[in-house]
């Protein structure tokens, strides 16, 4: 009962959390990807940086159980995945939880987004065994690998000698350093009339 | 209006912290796989079946409920879990923000800005997008294991190797289509 009462806190909390950063709105998505406004970029990144130096200050503290972390396996098919996804989340400008999200706000074209993230879900179910099989899940970089090696964990580090406390919040440290040296946009404004010659190569002025 | 991304970023990093702290890391993707598993079973309720013998006791003829010792067959079966409450409390979460706000304009509810000023006015394009996007979005994350939460977010919070490689490949794939699909800034 305790975990489900949980779930509805942190679950509402997080749903709220999407909708005024932004990240329901899929313009600030798009915008994000296309450069023009890294408004979601430096949210995000600011997101990674403050978690990760307080949970491995925390970790470091003893305050936080280690137990609780959960490391994935890194495969090939994290990285084919990750760039199908990102091909979706760039012509949709939805991921899946904001997706969800959106639709909640009213959005309707979030409701198709939905309806084939279902369908995307389910034809993944019907070809998993094929995909077992080409040996893209197969494990990489030893798995459920994280960078420094954390205590209180079984995940193998990339870099064995080293503190995975002690990186985390150095990793967070640049994280929240990069929120803010990075620009509001990294692409130059252009007029609608300069489009028409459709030189996708002079697009990105840094 | 939106939060600025300072108030923004610490906002939804606490949130992220909040989940590891008392729970698990937040993920996503996964439940639209248990909620097909869901509709699924009610069609033909041969697809998850107690089987006391699996390590969750659960057991589908379908691979991917199967895996894991029937962990997606056990939480098909009972959808009362923490991840698929969690992504409904976070639907509901959106939706009481966004009311409190005054909701979403009735064009942007259609389609955003920049789509109406790169490809018209034309809902059915948008929604034709919108639902291929999803298609390949979450066809993608369930190769990855996981989505921008679970992956990128929880995966780089806890310095996961798998984590990295996912963001890389959604902005290497991202980026460049994102710019190729709208020339035009709204």
């Amino acid at each position: 009962m305790t975990t489900i009462i949980l779930a509805i806190v942190i679950g509402a909390a997080f749903g709220f959390a999407l909708d005024r950063v932004g990240a329901t709105n899929p313009g600030y998505i798009i915008s994000m990807l296309r450069l023009g406004n890294l408004h979601l970029m430096k949210t995000i990144l600011l997101a990674i940086g403050v978690s990760s130096v307080v949970l491995f200050a925390g970790l470091l503290a003893g305050v936080i159980d280690p137990g609780h972390l959960s490391v994935k396996t890194a495969y090939a098919g994290v990285i084919i995945g990750g760039a199908l996804l990102g091909l979706g989340f760039a012509a949709a400008g939805y991921c899946p939880g904001t997706g969800l999200a959106a639709a909640a706000t009213g959005r309707k074209d979030a409701l198709f987004f939905t309806a084939g993230g279902l369908l995307g879900a389910a034809a993944y179910m019907g070809s998993y065994a094929w995909v077992k099989g080409t040996g893209v899940l197969d494990s990489i970089a030893g798995g459920k690998t994280t960078v420094g090696k954390i205590a209180g964990t079984d995940y193998p580090a990339l870099m064995d000698g080293v503190s995975g406390e002690a990186i985390g919040i150095l990793l967070g440290a640049i994280f929240i350093i990069i929120a803010f040296v990075l620009p509001s946009r990294l692409r130059a404004e252009r007029p609608v009339e300069a489009d028409e010659a459709n030189q996708p190569n002079d697009a990105i002025r840094l | 209006m939106i939060l600025n991304w300072k108030k923004g970023g610490v906002l939804l990093g606490l949130v992220f912290l909040m989940a590891v702290v008392l729970v698990k890391p937040i993920g996503v993707s996964t439940q639209f796989v248990i909620f097909d598993g869901i509709l699924w079973d009610a069609v033909n309720p041969a697809v998850v079946v107690e089987a006391p013998d699996a390590k969750s006791g659960y057991a589908s003829p379908n691979a991917y409920l199967n895996k894991s010792g029937g962990s997606y067959a056990k939480n098909v079966a009972n959808p009362l879990n923490y991840s698929f409450v969690f992504v409904l409390a976070m639907i509901a979460g959106a939706g009481i923000s966004a009311l409190l706000r005054g909701g979403v304009g009735r064009e942007e509810r259609t389609m955003p800005a920049i789509w109406r000023v790169n490809y018209g006015d034309t809902p059915w394009k948008r929604y034709l997008t919108a639902f291929a996007g999803g298609f390949i979005v979450l066809y993608g994350a369930r190769l990855a294991g996981g989505c921008t939460s679970g992956h990128m977010m929880s995966g780089m919070m806890q310095t996961a190797i798998s984590g990295y490689l996912f963001a890389a490949g959604a902005f290497a794939a991202g980026i460049p289509a994102a710019i190729y699909l709208y020339n035009r800034e709204a």
